[in-house]
């Protein structure tokens, strides 16, 4: 069994504005193995932005314990949180991921000189790691030369070029064409696997499952399921195959579930509030 | 870190940065060329007062430190001369004329000073000799004269006076050319008393061989740090005289204070605009990298590292932009006609300078505080 990187229990976040109280994350226990590539999905509105928020140390969880590495995200202060995220995490976000006015190469060695290891060998690893990526020919390009996946793979060069424990992406082919988009994810994913890191992935396109080993659905803040069946993930991840310009909403996906999942069983299925 | 994201955006975005600089330049300039004018005018007043040898000033008694109302006898010279702690004291005697040349050359107004050859308020002269004896047809002229006119040491000088309702020419011998010795606004021609009551322009003829009456009295004190007690002494030992050191003496003069005060307050609302010019660029260019910033924080860059490479951007823009600006009006200043009275000295430039560099830290502090504040979760829209 592999080892659990990252740990979440009882996880809950309360935003409070006068008399309203919002759960926007309601008692969320999940745990990533390394290795190991998980799909958030859920609606709009379902918590999993808050729970990769509250992952990545950019927001502090109400009550429970996130724990990475064996260190709790939730005791630690503002100082401590961002040193921890420059470590410790990686991240690629759905836009806005790189500095304008750094190259891609530079914007890939930003990630070591934040965690002072740059220098000829880190830019020679920096270097290799985009021509994996298939930028060899890209590396002096400022990113408004760049396409939006060559975008994303710059970023995607970016979170695992510090040797993170943990990396994090949020809707990481929400501006990108189906092509492109697997592409992204495929090559995310094989670079989680190959160094052994666990990875989240926020999408709201379930066609990007079918490249992650586990699918956690949150629906109202909570966990509603969580899919580890390879064949249940493709099934999910198909579901939209016929139609790749419009994407089934998640909501419609989910109702007809029993049509085009074939063995229910393949579900965990997770108490709420359980520990 | 926080040196390295700076440059290299700078670099990066050379034209916008490089446009903001020359209006940092812009700026620059026209704090520059208003100290300079105010540094010019104020040394057109006072160049010859403030070069006296001397540390105070006698003045006719109520005439409110005015050069020109003042009036002493003799007696009052002697009469504060003979005191212990006075070292010496020099007569000097103010009014104007005019200086004609021939071979087309336009006519100078300028400064007519009766002084006592070897007292106080005698200039020296950089070239020729100062005015050794009390009866010569001898000169001594600011330096601006003789660049101007072409005037050299033993040339002879013709003075246009105005001795009742008739133009009287007289022809004085330049001995010596003093430096800069400007008073009310002209270059100076220095005399001897006895010459200049000669020479000088009166609207009654008829005073001529009357005692000569100088206008002030420039004491030198035995100890120059006793300049308070030795002016009150003065004042109640010898009727009729109101004593001051020379810096209160030039800033009584007619307009000297409204002047001062418009271009000191021109220069205050310059800075002013400068501050509210750098501070509105930097904020607006903050403003616009909301979400880079919140992805630099994200990513785990310190709120230090943030707020340093802000601070080093205003630092390098406002740099560049003050050097460029100070360039530019030294060259214009190395181009100016002699008659306008820019003056550049090191202190005004230097305080210029540094309050031109505070601008920027000062202007960008808000863009700063903005960068500090801007949150992850908030500009990547999360």
């Amino acid at each position: 069994m592999t080892k659990n990187i990252l740990e979440t229990r009882d996880v809950t976040k309360v935003y409070e504005s006068g008399n309203l109280v919002v759960k926007a994350v309601d008692g969320v226990s999940i745990s990533v193995g390394a290795g190991e590539f998980i799909g958030l999905v859920g609606p709009s509105g379902s918590g999993k932005t808050t729970m990769l928020a509250m992952l990545a140390g950019l927001l502090n969880a109400t009550e429970g314990q996130l724990n990475i590495d064996g260190q709790d995200l939730n005791q630690m202060n503002d100082v401590q949180r961002t040193r921890f995220r420059r470590e410790k995490i990686g991240f690629t976000f759905q836009a806005n991921n790189l500095v304008p006015y750094l190259t891609a190469l530079e914007n890939v060695e930003l990630m070591l000189r934040l965690n002072k290891k740059n220098g000829r060998e880190g830019r020679q690893r920096a270097a290799d790691l985009l021509t994996r990526l298939g930028m060899d020919d890209r590396l002096n390009n400022l990113p408004k030369q760049l396409s939006g996946g060559q975008q994303q793979r710059v970023a995607i060069a970016r979170a695992l070029i510090h040797n993170p424990s943990v990396v994090l992406a949020d809707e990481p082919t929400a501006s990108l064409d189906t092509e492109r988009a697997n592409q992204v994810v495929q090559i995310f994913a094989d670079l989680i696997h190959e160094q052994n890191k666990a990875g989240i992935m926020v999408t709201h396109d379930l066609r990007m499952c079918k490249y992650v080993d586990k699918v956690i659905q949150m629906v109202d803040g909570k966990v509603a399921r969580v899919i580890t069946e390879r064949a249940a993930i493709d099934t999910l991840a198909g579901t939209s195959q016929f139609d790749t310009l419009s994407v089934p909403k998640m909501e419609d996906q989910f109702q007809n579930q029993p049509l085009i999942i074939p063995n229910p069983s393949t579900f965990v299925p997770v108490r709420i509030g359980a520990d | 870190m926080a040196f390295y994201l700076s440059i290299k955006e700078i670099w990066r975005n050379k034209g916008r940065f490089f446009l903001f600089s020359l209006v940092i330049a812009l700026i620059t300039f026209l704090v520059l060329f208003t100290a300079g004018l105010g540094e010019g005018l104020a040394s057109a007043n006072k160049e010859y007062l403030e070069k006296i040898d001397a540390q105070v000033l006698v003045f006719q008694e109520d005439t409110d430190y005015s050069t020109i109302e003042s009036r002493l006898e003799y007696d009052v010279l002697r009469n504060v001369r003979r005191w212990d702690g006075i070292s010496d004291v020099g007569a000097i005697g103010f009014s104007n004329t005019t200086l004609v040349f021939q071979d087309g050359i336009e006519p100078i107004d300028a400064s007519l000073v009766g002084i006592e050859p070897g007292k106080p308020g005698s200039p020296p002269a950089f070239q020729g000799e100062p005015i050794r004896t009390k009866q010569g047809k001898v000169v001594v002229i600011d330096q601006r004269i003789a660049k101007q006119a072409g005037v050299e040491v033993g040339d002879m000088l013709t003075l246009k006076s105005t001795q009742g309702t008739d133009d009287e020419f007289y022809q004085l011998k330049v001995a010596g050319i003093s430096g800069g010795q400007q008073y009310f606004f002209q270059p100076s021609i220095f005399v001897s008393l006895q010459v200049w009551d000669d020479v000088r322009p009166k609207a009654n003829v008829e005073n001529n061989g009357g005692p000569i009456i100088p206008n002030i009295l420039a004491v030198k004190l035995d100890d120059p740090t006793a300049l308070e007690s030795m002016s009150n002494f003065l004042e109640e030992r010898v009727d009729g005289i109101e004593v001051t050191d020379i810096e209160t003496a030039y800033k009584s003069a007619p307009g000297y204070a409204a002047q001062q005060n418009t271009l000191n307050t021109q220069k205050g609302f310059t800075f002013l605009i400068g501050i509210l010019v750098i501070g509105g660029f930097f904020q607006i260019q903050t403003l616009q990298k909301v979400p880079q910033i919140g992805m630099l924080k994200a990513i785990g860059t310190s709120n230090h590292i943030v707020a340093n490479a802000a601070v080093l951007q205003i630092i390098f823009v406002t740099l560049f932009g003050v050097a460029l600006g100070g360039l530019s009006t030294l060259g214009l200043a190395m181009g100016l006609p002699a008659g306008i009275p820019v003056l550049f000295t090191g202190t005004s430039i230097l305080t210029a300078l540094a309050a031109l560099l505070l601008i920027g830290p000062v202007g960008g502090m808000v863009s700063i505080r903005s960068a500090l504040k801007v949150e992850p979760l908030t500009a990547l829209g999360m």
